[in-house]
């Protein structure tokens, strides 16, 4: 490890990391906002029975007064972003001088580069343990992003508790389900202000745990417990990649400061990495190892499998966890590392990257899956897979600000869709929308109108949320450069086609959700009606969002709307400090908008003829609600039925990891571990054993016993033996002795006659 | 009269008193046939004595009639208590001593 | 008080279960209340002077021996009763002081068969004195006694309150063990007469080896020697399969015991004996360690996987656990043992509450075959829920304590010490990163197995099956309640073995840490603004 560091003499510089340890009191003390869900984790687990409403009453209060204090924080934030100016720390770095970046670069990488002002992230670190004589710190770093996801977290999180008090209304788990919800907003809330990678790994796991209980609710059910497991072991795949990614940084830090072995301040790794001051391999190798854990955690091709799956829970769940928060979990890591991964990937290099074509291909795999779903949720499911891919692919060309605005405003509107699809499901009692569902339209105005809301905004027309986003992603790509756009950090034009792709297919599979779930004729059981106002109220405060939120971001040069509201978003949330990469942004297009927007139209345009104008003439023919036509594509051609096929079968990637992969490593792999384990070695075992065992009998037979044995024996039987024949000597006849005695006399005298 | 006419007459009736105490069956009679044997000696000690001009035969003499005369009474005795036991005196039949 | 300590803490802690013993054995056999109540007695003022001793502790000086008592033991072959602690074994004597008494709690209303709580009893008091000697002996001949100690009661418990396959179990368990200690009391009189020491404490042969200079193959082959010893009561890799029979076979207080403490006897050795002693053989032999560790690490996974059996899944898992305890020991790091250490408290903790959760299924359901159980959640919830606790637990859950065992040991291995392959050590580190994942498979797919569902038929109206008694609650609130603890805040045992650590591998062994002195520093032009001390000191320079 060390001799990657060479100290050389002199070229010491100062490299500003961007941080303070000052400011409001909100943001000094930001760690209430995730302490007070885990206490009322630990108070609805062990009190929630015994609570009126079962904890669910807690649950909501300290959620309340969690969003009251992340509101707080965030104005404190603007305050502070927009007037402090207080003293900054510095860490002192030695740069290695003889290497290939010299010191004079550092600096104009670090300290000065446009760096014209500066928003000074707080930090505030207590010691948690210490280890090896390195003092391990927890802490909270709270910056434009952190409190953007404090907001975002605390909000949705209030909403879905609100919304499950109904929708759980009977369960037999209602206390349990409220607890952790609790603990999950803690964890998530830890995550988003981390202060250091362990501290990230730690609440990362903690959510994934949370995620793990959550999809397992209704643990009863196998397919339930198999779901869970799922999502659970997936994303332990990919935190093998977070745990060996945060030990490379964990080290490369230690080996770019002299005097410390190690370290996890993300505010550190990513000022040394910014100032190409770290090695460019490890940090290649640390980013692809990253790239692991966001493609289990936020569900990228090709470790995306688990989320669909992960619908097996709550409905509320889903909204929050599999599609609001947990899931951007991974997007808001590259966020916060994105030092690291600007550097490890050379993002700025408009050459294309893991990360840009990880989350291309994400988006557009997950967008053609949710075309041949039944199930409403499993629609959201792949649209939430396929919006991640649109942010990482966002972040991948660089486009920082506006994957996190995507992030805002996805939120809203998939949170929106899930909380919606759910109310028509708890209508209905059952998620199949060709089957359980159809032409709820009537019956549940609110559900219907805010889930038309919300999917125009997943679709992203002007003037909703998902149109901001989305424009301002497909602009960062750079690569519309050639029609006239901008600016931005290189020309990724593969990206920004599978944007516009993508944005066409999403527009054309909500029309098709729409239209299964509300238009048509129902097709279910029972009797719908719409939902209470527990339930409608967070759809109605989330639609508004959805139609909302994108005003927050409106480009510079957008006439129409007011200065102060122009890039509003980036301008309090971007970073700008040394522990940020210094990225560029790109200019805001006109033509690439209305673009976009004919785009979309299309997507619309073709669905909605397909389904409204075919598919309706069709169900009036037959006389009932059809759910697509009967002498459709898929009927009519090979190659369409060969493509739907392979759609339904989810590519057959989970074949691949629950048959080949998991089963083969718990079957045949495991099993000849086992085989090997009991027929070799522990055979070896017993052979040495058994060896010993007959070596000895071969000693005790042969040598103890024929040999030592068999000369204490032999002594015997000879004296036996002389006994037994001398006893016949011994008659008992007195005149057998006599006789005996006079021949020994006659021979003792016939020997002296001799000798004499 | 030589010596060596005393000895053969010794000789002959140790013989046969050797042969009475080996081929007899009858208790008594074996011990007459000791007392052959121990009379046989005695001719030898006072033949010997009377050619060697020494009174030392003579003695030894006496003493072994006193010892004949005490061992007879403790035979005889033996004698009788076996025949009380065993009801005869037949010596090849009693083998208490056999190993 | 504290004097009072100073010269008989130790001697008290170590020797008191043995009076227990002594007093057991006056007591007629039928009278099993006493027998319990001077057992549980015994142990726990065994952990009382425990607590006596942790709350005198010098805490600002764990690298120094405390409480050290030094008198001549057996003059004839030179070998003293030398006792003492420090922040290396200050975590595992108070582990053992925790366990025992829980044990005997657990065990108190359900001697397994053919029950005799006098024997029993007094087997478990035998076993305390020889474990926490181990742990506290500083002379070669003291330790290898303790260490011996420890086997004959654990043969018997097995042999005797065994299952159905006892008699191979114990026996295996019995001479695979001593056939490791032989080799290891070889080892360390090849030392004693090498150094030419004056005596067996550990401390003066380790000078000795030093000024002596012991060749370089001699010190290869004694390592080699001990590394077997210690190995084998791990266990490590190829020498593990005592250890599945062992703990099948054995009755749940005794799987306990073993899983908890005896496993950390060979680990503790490593720490303890092996390498402060021989340094330089230890940085030849450490690759071969991490390589037999990590080897481990996914051979007891792909085992865990592969069973039918309840106990002997858990059984395996040790062997996973323990391997991320040897690759963070054979790092040669001081971040790398202090990771070790945690490893085995927290192993300690969770697989002896694993195993205690085992024999309580058995002991409702009368199996432990995987595929017949289901729906513990609904049978018995409480109990279900702590198993589930201890599964995300043993899988190193962060917020638990496996994970502090688990992390560091995979951290440790990229960046191992000076003379090691670093290489080599970072392909163990990611090959221990998948054993992380392999042991979230195995473990859910138990707790899937076991938890979830509903309950099979053949147990769905059975009467026995109960949620967790008042003794279990008793036995098992500790060791959750120490769990969730360390995992929230890991410096309860970091803070205590670091100083340790430190100071045992700076005597021996120039660890990686590059120290700059004042003098560098001001060479360097930055003295004002360079952060000398660690990750809080901002406030110094910005605040």
């Amino acid at each position: 490890m060390t001799d990657l560091l060479v100290l050389a003499a002199g070229g010491a510089v100062d490299l500003p990391l961007g941080i303070t340890e000052g400011g409001n009191w909100f943001l000094r003390n930001a760690w209430l906002i995730p302490l007070l869900p885990a206490l009322s984790f630990v108070v609805i687990l062990f009190f929630g029975k015994r609570m009126p409403r079962g904890g669910s009453e807690l649950g909501i209060a300290v959620l309340g007064i969690a969003f009251v204090l992340a509101l707080l924080t965030g104005a404190a934030w603007i305050g502070h972003r927009d007037n402090y100016h207080g003293d900054e720390i510095h860490r002192a770095v030695v740069v290695v001088d003889d290497g290939g970046h010299s010191g004079a670069d550092a600096a104009d990488h670090g300290s000065g580069g446009g760096h014209a002002e500066q928003s000074l992230a707080v930090v505030n670190t207590v010691t948690w343990f210490q280890a090896g004589g390195v003092e391990f710190s927890v802490g909270t770093l709270v910056d434009g992003p952190a409190v953007m996801m404090l907001i975002v977290v605390t909000l949705v999180s209030l909403l879905v508790h609100v919304y499950s008090t109904e929708y759980i209304q009977d369960d037999r788990r209602y206390t349990h389900f409220f607890a952790f919800l609790s603990l999950f907003s803690a964890s998530m809330l830890m995550l988003v202000i981390s202060e250091n990678t362990l501290q990230l790994l730690t609440s990362w796991e903690l959510v994934g745990v949370c995620s793990f209980v959550l999809i397992g609710h209704w643990w009863e059910e196998k397919p339930n417990s198999d779901a869970a497991l799922k999502a659970f072991l997936t994303n332990r795949v990919g935190d093998m990649g977070l745990i060996v990614g945060v030990s490379i940084l964990f080290f490369s830090v230690g080996s770019a400061l002299p005097d410390r072995f190690g370290s996890f301040s993300i505010a550190e790794t990513n000022a040394l990495a910014s100032a190409g001051m770290l090695p460019q391999t490890a940090l290649l190798v640390a980013a692809c190892c990253l790239m692991a854990a966001v493609m289990s955690k936020s569900g990228q091709f090709f470790l995306h499998t688990w989320l669909p799956d992960a619908m097996a829970g709550p409905t509320p769940v889903s909204a929050l966890i599999h599609a609001a928060t947990m899931v951007v979990a991974g997007v808001y890591m590259i966020a916060r590392l994105y030092g690291v991964f600007f550097e490890g990937l050379s993002i700025g290099g408009s050459s294309i990257n893991l990360m840009a074509v990880i989350g291309g291909i994400t988006t557009l795999v997950g967008a053609c899956l949710a075309f041949v779903q039944r199930d409403i949720k499993k629609v959201l499911a792949y649209s939430t897979i396929s919006q991640l891919g649109y942010m990482v692919m966002a972040l991948g060309v660089g486009a920082w600000t506006a994957a996190m605005f995507h992030l805002f405003t996805h939120a809203f509107f998939k949170a929106c869709l899930f909380l919606g699809s759910g109310s028509a499901a708890h209508a209905v009692h059952g998620f199949d929308m060709k089957s359980d569902m159809g032409g709820l339209r009537k019956v549940m105005p609110h559900t219907y109108r805010t889930f038309v809301i919300a999917s125009i905004a997943l679709a992203g027309l002007p003037p909703f949320a998902g149109f901001w986003s989305k424009d301002e992603i497909l602009v960062g790509t750079g690569g519309w450069g050639l029609f006239g756009g901008t600016g931005g950090n290189g020309a990724y034009t593969l990206m920004l086609v599978m944007g516009m792709v993508t944005a066409a297919l999403t527009a054309a599979y909500m029309t098709r959700c729409v239209y299964l779930t509300f238009f048509g004729e129902f097709r279910g059981h029972g009797e719908p009606h719409e939902s209470g106002r527990r339930i409608t109220v967070p759809l109605w405060i989330l639609a508004g969002l959805a139609v909302g939120a994108g005003l927050l971001n409106m480009p510079s040069g957008f006439q129409l709307a007011p200065g102060s509201m122009q890039e509003r978003f980036g301008h309090v949330v971007e970073p700008v400090a040394g522990y940020f990469p210094v990225i560029s942004h790109a200019g805001p297009s006109w033509s690439l908008a209305i673009a976009s927007t004919l785009v979309v139209l299309t997507g619309f345009a073709v669905a909605g003829w397909y389904y409204f104008v075919r598919v309706e003439a069709a169900s009036a023919a037959a006389g009932r609600s059809l759910t697509e036509l009967p002498d459709g594509p898929t009927s009519r051609y090979a190659l369409a039925r060969m493509g739907h096929t392979f759609l339904v079968n989810k590519y057959y990637l989970d074949h691949l990891y629950t048959g080949i992969v998991a089963g083969g490593t718990k079957g045949p792999v495991a099993a000849a571990a086992y085989r090997f384990d009991q027929r070799v070695i522990d055979r070896g075992v017993d052979l040495v054993g058994e060896t010993a065992v007959s070596a000895g009998r071969a000693v005790y037979d042969k040598v103890d016993q024929m040999v030592v044995d068999g000369v204490v024996n032999a002594s015997g039987r000879v004296a036996l033996d002389t006994g037994g024949k001398l006893r016949k000597i011994q008659s008992g006849r007195i005149q057998d002795y006599a006789a005996i005695l006079f021949a020994a006399a006659t021979v003792l005298a016939g020997i002296l006659i001799v000798i004499v | 009269m030589f010596l060596n006419q005393f000895l053969l007459l010794s000789a002959a009736l140790f013989a046969i008193g050797v042969y009475g105490v080996l081929a007899r069956r009858n208790g008594v009679l074996v011990l007459m046939s000791i007392e052959l044997i121990l009379n046989a000696v005695n001719i030898n000690l006072v033949a010997f004595a009377a050619f060697g001009n020494s009174l030392a035969g003579e003695v030894f003499t006496l003493f072994v009639i006193a010892i004949a005369a005490a061992e007879v009474g403790v035979g005889l005795a033996m004698v009788l208590l076996l025949y009380r036991n065993a009801r005869n005196i037949d010596l090849s039949r009693i083998d208490l001593m056999r190993g | 008080m504290e004097y009072l300590l100073d010269g008989w803490g130790i001697t008290l802690a170590t020797f008191s279960p043995l009076v227990g013993v002594a007093i057991m054995l006056l007591i007629p056999r039928e009278r099993e209340d006493q027998h319990r109540m001077v057992a549980l007695v015994t142990s726990l003022w065994v952990a009382f002077v425990g607590l006596l001793l942790l709350f005198w502790f010098d805490l600002d000086a764990t690298g120094r021996l405390q409480y050290v008592v030094d008198e001549m033991w057996i003059d004839v072959i030179r070998s003293r009763y030398m006792v003492g602690i420090d922040g290396m074994s200050l975590p595992l004597i108070l582990l053992t002081m925790l366990i025992v008494p829980l044990c005997i709690i657990y065990s108190w209303d359900h001697f397994p068969e053919p029950r005799n709580p006098k024997a029993f009893l007094i087997l478990i008091l035998i076993l305390e004195t020889g474990m926490i000697g181990t742990f506290v002996a500083q002379d070669m001949v003291l330790f290898f006694v303790f260490f011996e100690i420890v086997l004959l009661p654990m043969f018997f418990m097995i042999a005797v309150w065994g299952g159905p396959n006892r008699r191979y179990a114990s026996l295996k368990f019995f001479l695979f063990t001593l056939f490791g200690s032989a080799l290891m009391l070889v080892s360390f009189l090849a030392l004693f007469f090498l150094t030419g020491a004056e005596s067996f404490v550990f401390a003066e042969i380790a000078d000795n080896v030093l000024s002596h200079g012991v060749s370089r193959t001699a010190q290869l082959w004694i390592f080699g020697g001990m590394f077997l010893g210690f190995g084998i009561k791990v266990p490590m890799f190829p020498f593990h399969t005592w250890l599945p029979d062992a703990h099948t076979e054995a009755p749940t207080v005794g799987s306990v015991i073993l899983a908890a403490v005896l496993l950390k006897l060979g680990t503790y050795g490593f720490i303890r004996v092996a390498i402060p002693i021989l340094p330089e053989a230890a940085v030849e032999w450490a690759p071969w360690i991490g390589l037999l560790a990590v080897v481990g690490i996914i051979y007891g996974a792909l085992g865990c996987l592969a069973q039918t059996d309840m106990k002997r899944l858990i059984a395996f898992s040790s062997v996973a656990h323990m391997g991320f305890v040897m690759l963070a020991i054979a790092t040669l790091t001081d971040f790398g043992i202090n990771a070790a250490i945690m490893g085995m408290v927290a192993h300690g903790l969770i697989t002896g509450m694993l195993f205690f959760l085992a024999g309580s299924i058995k002991e409702r359901y009368h199996t432990l075959e995987i595929s017949r159980l289901g729906g513990l959640l609904v049978q018995a919830p409480r109990m279900g829920w702590i198993f589930g606790i201890c599964a995300m637990a043993s899988l190193g859950l962060p917020g638990l304590a496996g994970f502090w065992g688990e992390f560091p040991a995979i951290l440790s291995a990229y960046s191992p010490a000076n003379g090691l392959p670093v290489e080599t050590f970072r392909t163990f580190m990611v090959i221990a990163a998948l054993g992380t994942v392999l042991a979230a498979g195995y473990l859910l797919w138990l707790l899937q197995r076991v938890a979830f569902g509903s309950p099979p038929d053949e147990f769905a109206e059975n009467p026995d099956i109960v949620d967790v008694t008042r003794h279990e609650w008793l036995a098992w609130a500790p060791i959750l309640a120490f769990i969730v603890a360390i995992g929230i805040y890991p410096n309860l045992v970091f803070r205590v073995t670091d100083g340790a650590v430190d100071a045992s591998l700076n005597t021996c062994l120039k660890v990686n840490v590059v120290e700059l002195s004042a003098a560098e520093i001001e060479a360097l032009g930055c003295a004002d603004v360079y952060d000398i001390g660690g990750g809080d000191e901002h406030a110094a320079v910005g605040g």
